[in-house]
């Protein structure tokens, strides 16, 4: 089996490599994307748009369709990690454990029984480790500022390097920090697996909203122009901040998703005893 | 494009790949993987391709070796091949 596997993959490697000779070279002027397809955009994208990073705007304009359906995938990868794993919460009444969070104390409570959800108690797992000091600390400090870059990333795309995808998974990535350095418990605690898969829909609705939206406006689906009469803005204008929107649901929806991946792996579905 | 780190990288790469491929533990094997990711990260800003680096960097290197690690936390650490 491996022998067969290692033969096909070498012949497609081989074929891979005997295509990629095919190629224009390196920056050729000569080549058909460089004589009539870069230039549009690039001389173009300015005047019609308003948008000076020509990635953003060949992104989420004028292949905005293809880019939603990106997000789509995305989401769908969320849902399907969901279905696999999660295994739903047992009806009948389990030990709970609780932690008094000034003295350390832990106390076990009988099935049946439970602590109301106060200051003073946290529930925590059955095989719970204290997360260390420093770790938790740094980590508490380090959040915030990356929930502000991932802002800064999603709100700038528009300018520099950036947009929905990376801001999104950076500001999930802050909420995984937090999973990892404190608990899942606690992460979950701050956002609820309701909260994280009603984001994830929303992102996406966002999107496709803003599509339906110039629909509705008798323009094409995802031609921003439309909304120049709802935004007050002449039409060019208007495609940049149609960019913003659909920015800002591409990275609802990969925030939430990178989190429900994360939670539904490191528990294997059970929402505890996190990583 | 400077040609001596273009190739020093591209090296990397293809040793992170292969060193993934062939690695027994599994956890090493998803380290490797972060390591290629950030290499070719870097690969697309020499080209001048920084939105996609960009995404490498924060997908590939960042988010997917988490993802791996947890997969590998909540499996066996050995592969059965």
């Amino acid at each position: 089996m491996r022998i067969i596997g290692l033969i096909i993959v070498v012949v497609t490697g081989a074929l891979l490599i005997y295509a990629a000779t095919d190629f224009p070279a390196w920056s050729d002027p000569a080549s058909p994307a460089s004589t009539y397809l870069s230039p549009y955009y690039i001389e173009k994208t300015m005047e019609e748009t308003s948008v000076p990073n020509i990635v953003t705007a060949v992104l989420a304009d004028y292949r905005g369709f293809d880019t939603m359906f990106e997000t789509t995938v995305i989401f769908s990868a969320g849902v399907v990690c969901f279905f696999l794993l999660r295994i739903p919460r047992r009806e009948e009444p389990e030990i709970r454990y609780y932690r008094h969070v000034l003295t350390g104390v832990t106390i076990q409570l009988k099935e049946g029984y439970k602590i109301p959800p106060s200051a003073d108690f946290e529930r925590i797992d059955a095989v719970w480790t204290p997360p260390d000091l420093i770790i938790k600390t740094g980590c508490r400090i380090l959040i915030p500022f990356i929930q502000l870059f991932a802002l800064y990333v999603i709100a700038h795309g528009h300018h520099s390097p950036g947009g929905g995808f990376q801001g999104g998974v950076i500001l999930g990535a802050s909420i995984i920090l937090l999973a990892i350095s404190h608990d899942l418990r606690t992460a979950v605690r701050r956002m609820s697996e309701k909260l994280i898969a009603i984001l994830c829909a929303v992102g996406v609705s966002i999107y496709a909203g803003t599509g339906a939206l110039c629909l509705l406006l008798k323009q094409n689906f995802l031609d921003y122009s439309a909304l120049a009469g709802v935004l007050h803005v002449d039409p060019i204008t208007a495609r940049s901040h149609g960019i913003l929107m659909v920015e800002i649901g591409v990275g609802i929806a990969v925030m939430a998703t990178m989190i429900w991946i994360y939670n539904n792996i490191s528990s294997a579905g059970r929402y505890r005893q996190g990583l | 494009m400077i040609w001596p780190i273009d190739l020093a990288i591209l090296t990397l790469v293809v040793i992170a790949s292969i060193g993934a491929l062939m690695v027994k533990d599994l956890l090493g094997a998803a380290i490797l993987f972060g390591a290629y990711s950030f290499m070719m990260c870097l690969l697309w800003s020499i080209m001048g391709a920084v939105d996609v680096a960009f995404t490498e960097a924060s997908v590939g290197a960042g988010v997917s070796t988490v993802f791996f690690v947890a997969a590998v936390f909540r499996t066996s650490r050995r592969t059965k091949d």
